[in-house]
């Protein structure tokens, strides 16, 4: 992975510096409260509703064992003893105390690591592929565009106050796993029929109060453009976004207003101008970039492995997990794996110092010292050998980190909620905990197989619930808690967003009327058909119908 | 009183800035119930009303606001020579305004940007291209809610004059233009860091 040059360490060095001075003058009464606002947020500072929470970055979900050690150490040191990966690959902290935080990031950055634009109305954390470099359907490895980009994108003086925040996504596989299509700008990467580098762009995408799937401003980038062309794209956004309403401050709500032809014209008369000027990328630049992100040193080995092949067949409770949790690598006897954060009854996303330092020492012990953050809110470890597995799956059992239900019902995508979010109109995580408690038989889990379900707190959508199979909203009624239930939503190349099914539901509905989509899927599937592909053909009507006749039982 | 910086330093500030009175009965753009301080791209700076009622002051070096300029140039025309004009545009004023205006931007001895609040950051990009594209070379002035905090940016982005808002420590500002001393991106002072310095 990425290692910091003396350029790198003293930038991150700095900010340390910076933002000590700036909490002195909050502390101080230097700066207002309004003013503090976009400085501290700007480093991934809330103010939330019992304590401050703190978002640290971790570029395109990257970090590497000694990093983990040092979040974990945090955790128990600054926090409650845990922390939380959240949807955007970064991790969380929901208790620091304010004062503390310059301490925290002079921590991080004996580490190479930092908060800065984690939240603000700046350019966010780069996201990619949690299985970037080692997917066998991977055309590019992204990671190095990915470091490039996001060194371009600190502190970066022009865009430094955007009028709402700035997602990237780059992605460079056959099958996205990126959800490029929800992001201000996505960049997918591929090779065309000359082996050269190009990306088709998409721009405009996002979830939030206006879900909309981007669209696409550039079919056929030379890679050496991407910067000056990203440049042109954020520079149009930065004159012509509205800040007059932050609810249609993005920039999808530009490019809606205007219409994607009027909006690539714009960027293409700025992009003229600097074209193949100073931000074109260098191949020496690239080349130097990339040599952090070689494939890892790995041994020949068989395609197969006989101590795996028996425990597969005799360990029924280790084949489960395999099925789950074990993914294919483009390398022969090697499997990329995911650590489950979705145990049941825990807060998704969730992982205590002690499972950080478990899955550092996995890591250490198993892959290469790297690891991975999905943004299912997972822990990858990118680069294990399949005769392995086994021992890696006995000690991730041992410290709750094998739970065998990835991509499964229980997988569940769920935002902090109103648990510790200012922002939300309802809690999510104890949502998330119901229906687990639901589904916690894992043979059932397993025969109603692949679905995604997304919760948020609020329609500020960091649970992504639009492109939920199932996608369950907070809505705020009153006083009271109530959830708006949408079906159909999609991430991957074939993206869609949900549709509402109808009226919402309270907090005690929530377990059946997921048990009775559910059981309309059950009663419709054809023969191998996956929950997405039932709602997919036969529409919302048979499960609205089957939600709606009754009054719907409370469980209790 | 608000304090200037301007190269590395306090320094006095020679020109007063003409604001136009405001009558209260302006438009005022309300969401959810609070005054919008942001205006939209192109909107209307000042009424006609503000803009008749603008006095400006017999001698001395002054900086108008563009729509104050473009109202009243004809009267102005020997100040304007004497080099004792400069102009205020005002985030949201498209820039081809201010272009179309001069023949040569650098007759103007100032240009300053207004910000209404912090927040605002296409302060930042009015700077790039008047310093990349229009090829503006004298004065570059922020103004406005301008604080120790923005500097930097400020900086890179082709300002170099500040006039802090009034409250806060100049002297101490200082030291913010140089927050970062090898930053990664290029900008109106520099090409990015990889074509900068051997990094490999």
């Amino acid at each position: 992975m990425y290692k910091y040059d003396k350029i790198d360490q003293q930038l991150v060095n700095e900010r340390v510096a910076q933002y000590r001075d700036q909490t002195r003058r909050y502390l101080a009464g230097e700066l207002s409260e309004d003013e503090f606002r976009p400085i501290r947020l700007q480093n991934g500072l809330y103010i939330q509703r019992l304590a401050p929470m703190l978002r640290i970055a971790v570029p395109y979900g990257l970090l590497s064992s000694k990093q983990l050690h040092k979040l974990g150490d945090i955790a128990k040191k600054y926090d409650k003893d845990y922390g939380h990966f959240s949807t955007r690959q970064n991790l969380q902290l929901n208790w620091p105390k304010l004062e503390d935080v310059p301490d925290i990031l002079a921590e991080l950055a004996t580490v190479e690591m930092h908060a800065i634009q984690t939240s603000g109305n700046c350019i966010r954390n780069i996201t990619t592929d949690q299985f970037a470099g080692v997917a066998p359907d991977e055309l590019f490895d992204p990671r190095a565009m990915a470091e490039i980009i996001r060194q371009w994108s600190t502190f970066h003086p022009e865009f430094a106050l955007l009028p709402r925040k700035f997602k990237i996504a780059v992605s460079g596989t056959k099958e996205d796993r990126a959800v490029v299509q929800m992001h201000d700008i996505g960049m997918e990467f591929f090779k065309n029929e000359n082996d050269d580098i190009r990306i088709k762009v998409w721009v405009g995408g996002g979830l939030g109060r206006t879900p909309i799937l981007g669209s696409v401003i550039h079919e056929n980038l030379e890679w050496q453009h991407a910067l000056s062309y990203c440049e042109a794209i954020v520079r149009t956004y930065n004159m012509h976004g509205r800040r007059d309403n932050s609810y249609k401050a993005r920039i999808k709500i530009l490019v809606k207003a205007i219409g994607i032809e009027a909006f690539k014209e714009q960027v293409d008369a700025e992009w003229a101008h600097s074209k193949n000027g100073p931000l074109t990328i260098t191949q020496a630049e690239f080349d130097r970039v990339s040599t952090y992100f070689e494939p890892m040193p790995y041994e020949t080995l068989p395609a197969n492995d006989v101590s795996f092949d028996t425990q597969l067949a005799s360990n029924p409770a280790f084949a489960a997990w395999v099925k789950r949790c074990v993914h294919p690598h483009k390398t022969a006897g090697y499997r990329a794996i995911t650590l489950s954060l979705k145990t049941h009854g825990e807060a998704p996303g969730d992982a205590s110092s002690a499972q950080m330092h478990t899955v550092a020492e996995l890591a250490d012990g198993y892959s290469f010292g790297e690891l991975r953050v999905s943004h299912e809110q997972n822990l990858i470890l990118a680069d294990v050998k399949l005769s392995d597995l086994f021992t890696v799956w006995e000690k991730a059992r041992a410290a709750g980190l094998a739970t065998p239900n990835i991509g499964l019902l229980t997988d569940i995508i769920c935002c902090p909620g109103g648990d510790f979010c200012n922002l939300a109109n309802a809690k999510s995580i104890p949502i998330a905990k119901s229906i687990q408690a639901q589904f916690d038989n894992l043979d059932y889990l397993h025969d109603i197989g692949e679905i995604e379900i997304n919760i948020s707190g609020c329609m500020n959508a960091c649970g992504h619930h639009h492109v939920g199979h199932i996608g369950i909203l907070g809505v705020d009624k009153g006083d009271t808690e109530w959830y708006q239930v949408s079906l159909g939503g999609k991430q991957g190349n074939d993206a869609s967003l949900s549709a509402v099914i109808g009226p919402s539901f309270s907090a005690e509905e929530m377990p059946s009327v997921i048990q009775k989509l559910i059981d309309v899927y059950v009663r419709e599937r054809t023969p191998e058909e996956r929950f997405i592909d039932t709602v997919r053909r036969l529409g919302m009507e048979p499960f609205k119908t089957h939600l709606y006749a009754e009054k719907i039982e409370v469980t209790t | 009183m608000s304090q200037l910086i301007k190269g590395n330093q306090i320094a006095p500030d020679e020109w007063t800035r003409v604001i136009p009175p405001s009558f209260g009965d302006e438009p005022v753009r309300k969401q959810a119930g609070k005054v919008v301080m942001f205006k939209l791209h192109d909107e209307e700076t000042f009424t006609q009303k503000q803009i008749d009622a603008t006095e400006i002051p017999a001698t001395g070096k002054v900086l108008l606001p563009l729509t104050i300029w473009l109202a009243k140039k004809d009267s102005l025309a020997a100040r304007m020579a004497a080099g004792e004009i400069g102009i205020v545009l005002q985030t949201h004023e498209p820039i081809e305004k201010l272009v179309e205006a001069f023949d040569d931007l650098n007759k103007l001895p100032v240009i300053a940007i207004y910000v209404q609040i912090f927040a605002d950051g296409r302060n930042f990009t009015l700077g790039n291209l008047l310093r990349t594209r229009y090829d503006f070379n004298n004065e570059l002035r922020a103004v406005g809610d301008i604080m120790r905090d923005q500097l930097y940016f400020l900086k890179r982005s082709g300002f170099d004059s500040y006039l802090i808002k009034e409250g806060r420590n100049a002297e101490e500002a200082i030291a913010s233009l140089d927050d970062f001393k090898q930053p990664y991106q290029g900008a109106t002072d520099d090409v990015p860091v990889w074509r900068r310095v051997s990094r490999s």
